[in-house]
């Protein structure tokens, strides 16, 4: 995994207002739009652009379930474990994926091929149970289905 | 389109649109919510535009985008209208004929009818399928009838006619007044009454005063908004800009969930398409009203659903709450006098002036007035969303409309209201919807998420279900919440595994109860309801979990195994055929057996069983099986 430079960064900097802090959270949407996820380097350059406290933008960095400090792989996987998708039996598709792809929620795998992201609710109860991959919704699951579902993806 | 400056161009615009669109022209409308798009309405869609091109049908036939239809379960819905001929589960392949028969022929082609569930007899038209029957839709009056991003569509829907109508007759005070007299309630889960809340920003010396969008549907199986902000984004605003003007706020925020990308961009779209017409921006319409609308996205925080959470991410913070009062509405976003209005409660606005407050105080029952929108989810025939009149009753709801349990399952409960909410069980489905009903039943109306649970559910699972989301989600500011959640969610978990101790059931009331009454905010309050309705109405699960570590609907692991019932079983093979791990053997026609060394628990042999001869069973009782 390559690292965003200091340049690539500033560039997605300078589209906001210097100076505002309440442009934080846009900010490091955009950050991580651009490059998959905060680079911890970024919050130095975040810090100037912006006059808030290293400490409380980490604070925020690590409050919000959407960013994440750490590369993220090519498919992200976002099983679905609302609760219409509980009561249809989510629990086993999510531990179906989980031993196949030896992850547990919010880890990466070694090549970045795969994240495992559950999610808390997707809004497409009719298909419970569910599982997102990329943008290719799989539903109405059944465990015996992912195995050939993660093998499609390349 | 060019800008609209007064009320009397606004109808011209209105009736030149109305004049241009021949209405026996054939539209097919096709659903691009959610629910259809992830079963395939991309593809059906591009392939009426091919077959719209092939057979030079361009102007003779409109084809439309449309946000959601509600009944996801039959996705991809299409609709021609005017006859409003309704096809379900519509795939690309059936989409030549369509144009051929119906289309061209007027001809109706019966395997894309919906078939009702009851009668078994085939139904034409969209309003005569039961689950649209017994609902009526005004927060939806729109979806799944227009275009969303489409302005002129809107316009010729009654779009921006109540902001008409407020700007040129109306003084805020009179649109208060008027939305007070309505009985109108926020939708978002609390139940405030709306103009009270106005009243109150109203009352502040402040001038400076902020309106929010409360956009942040976070409740897991609640979906509704959704569909609102993605199939008509216009109704947000216009409800929004009334609410603004009511208020006095110059200046507009809608909080969207992360999550939810088609709202954001149509809410976009929309929000510039109503700037270039003319009603945002300064000094609308010549009436010295300013207002500007800015979207703000989520990260990700359930807890920002909470008002005061929500304005401190806005401001760029942590979404933490803080005690309350002062109140929003005194001191609210950057301190300033603000309302916080759910979107379905924004929706109702623009109807309730177009109608009149003494219309709409006609719907519902003597406290709650108006619809209310609910996520029908789960164990039900008819998944969608699903608007009915307050005071309908939950069986109405779940066997009229929802068409009932599948593959002739129990009804064992209905879940309220998310985590925040109850579950109901069968005495309890004649309670009426209404916010004092559901509330003194154990429930709440909450957000409208309506999940249905059959004898396959463990109940005690559920509320460790909804204990272990709120406890990832609790922000950690307030000790009874975060610590209180923690240690509930390790009791329910030991009742899971066959650890809970005797004393154990009481001993989770007595906390529930005290982070209900001491957390700092709603998320906190209402955490312990979904144990507490569960120990209420379920508390001979609990006990069995407790007493004979069993978990009689087959969901706890290690604590049940499936067993085939000898003198049922007939031999069909279906189960052996169906099991993932080939752990069913026996003859054709004579009983088969389960070999509980080989079996993983998954439950499939028990779903396919015509006989219901498969079983869980407690571990102690069948022998030595593991």
């Amino acid at each position: 995994m390559k690292k965003p430079t200091v340049t690539q960064i500033k560039n997605v900097l300078k589209d906001f207002e210097p100076k505002k802090g309440s442009l934080l959270i846009p900010i490091l949407q955009k950050i991580q739009e651009t490059f998959g996820y905060v680079p911890p380097e970024s919050l130095k350059l975040i810090v100037r652009h912006i006059n808030v406290a290293q400490s409380k933008i980490y604070g925020v960095l690590t409050f919000y379930a959407q960013f994440s400090t750490t590369p993220r792989g090519k498919y992200i996987i976002r099983p679905c474990r609302g609760t219409a998708c509980h009561v249809r039996g989510a629990q086993n598709i999510i531990s179906k994926i989980k031993s196949k792809i030896k992850l547990e929620d919010g880890e990466t795998t070694p090549d970045y091929k795969f994240t495992l992201e559950t999610v808390a609710c997707l809004g497409a109860c009719a298909l419970a149970p569910m599982v997102v991959i990329g943008k290719d919704y799989h539903g109405n699951l059944t465990p015996d289905r992912i195995d050939a579902i993660i093998d499609s993806c390349k | 389109m060019r800008p609209i400056t007064s009320k009397e161009e606004l109808a011209k615009i209105r009736e030149s649109i109305i004049k241009r669109i021949d209405p026996t022209m054939p539209t097919i409308t096709l659903c691009a919510g959610t629910g259809c798009v992830a079963l395939g309405s991309q593809k059906v869609y591009e392939a009426l535009e091919s077959e719209i091109k092939r057979h030079k049908l361009q102007g003779k036939v409109s084809l439309k985008r449309t946000g959601c239809h509600g009944f996801c379960e039959r996705g991809p819905l299409l609709v021609i209208l005017p006859d409003e001929i309704f096809y379900q589960r519509v795939t690309p392949e059936d989409v030549p004929v369509i144009i051929e028969k119906t289309i061209l022929k007027k001809e109706i082609i019966t395997k894309l009818l919906y078939v009702d569930l009851k009668t078994k007899k085939r139904i034409e038209k969209e309003p005569e399928v039961p689950f649209y029957k017994h609902q009526m839709r005004v927060v939806f009056r729109h979806n799944g009838k227009i275009d969303p991003i489409d302005i002129e569509d809107y316009i010729r829907y009654d779009g921006f006619q109540a902001l008409s109508t407020v700007l040129c007759e109306m003084s805020p005070e009179k649109v208060v007044a008027e939305i007070k007299k309505s009985g109108l309630r926020g939708r978002g889960g609390a139940g405030f009454p709306t103009g009270l809340k106005w009243e109150f920003a109203r009352q502040s010396r402040e001038k400076e005063r902020y309106v929010i969008c409360n956009g942040d549907e976070g409740d897991p199986g609640a979906f509704m908004d959704r569909s609102v902000m993605e199939g008509d984004p216009y109704a947000v605003i216009e409800g929004l800009t009334i609410a603004g003007y009511a208020v006095g706020a110059k200046k507009g925020y809608i909080y969207v969930r992360a999550e939810y990308p088609l709202a954001v961009n149509n809410l976009t779209v929309a929000i510039e398409k109503a700037k270039q017409t003319g009603f945002l921006g300064k000094n609308i319409w010549g009436k010295g009203f300013d207002f500007e609308i800015i979207i703000k996205e989520g990260a990700g925080a359930f807890v920002c659903g909470e008002e005061t959470a929500l304005m401190a991410s806005i401001e760029g913070k942590r979404g933490m709450p803080k005690p309350r009062p002062p109140f929003p509405a005194e001191t609210g976003l950057w301190g300033k006098p603000t309302v916080i209005n759910n979107v379905e409660t924004l929706v109702n606005l623009p109807y309730i002036i177009l109608k009149g407050a003494d219309n709409y105080a006609g719907i519902g029952t003597e406290t709650s007035k108006g619809t209310k929108i609910f996520a029908l989810a789960g164990k039900i025939n008819n998944t969608g969303l699903v608007e009915v009149p307050m005071g309908t009753t939950l069986r109405q709801i779940i066997e009229e409309i929802g068409a009932g349990i599948p593959n002739k399952k129990e009804f064992k409960a209905v879940q309220m209201g998310g985590p925040s909410g109850g579950c109901l069980p069968a005495s309890c489905l004649d309670t009426p919807v209404d916010y004092e009903s559901l509330k003194s039943a154990g429930a709440i109306m909450g957000s409208g998420g309506m999940i249905v649970m059959d004898e396959r559910n463990c109940m005690v699972d559920i509320a460790r279900y909804f204990l272990d989301f709120i406890q990832k989600e609790s922000c950690g500011k307030c000790v009874p919440c975060r610590l209180g959640t923690k240690r509930m969610l390790e009791i329910v978990t030991r009742f899971t595994t066959g650890e809970a101790r005797q004393g154990d059931i009481e001993k989770l009331n007595d906390l529930a109860v005290s982070v209900r009454d001491t957390s700092l905010c709603g998320l906190g309050q209402t955490a312990p309801n979904p144990v507490l309705s569960t120990i209420q109405y379920f508390r001979k699960e609990y006990e069995e979990h407790l007493n004979d570590k069993f978990c009689s609907s087959g969901v706890c692991p290690g604590m049940f195994q499936y067993v085939i019932d000898q003198k049922k079983c007939t031999g069909c093979t279906i189960c052996a055929r169906n099991c993932p791990v080939n752990a069913i053997s026996g003859e054709k026609k004579k009983a088969h057996k389960i070999d509980q060394d080989k079996c993983e628990l998954c439950g499939i042999c028990a779903e396919k069983c015509r006989f219901a001869a498969i079983h869980p069973k407690p571990k102690t009782l069948v022998g030595s099986a593991k």
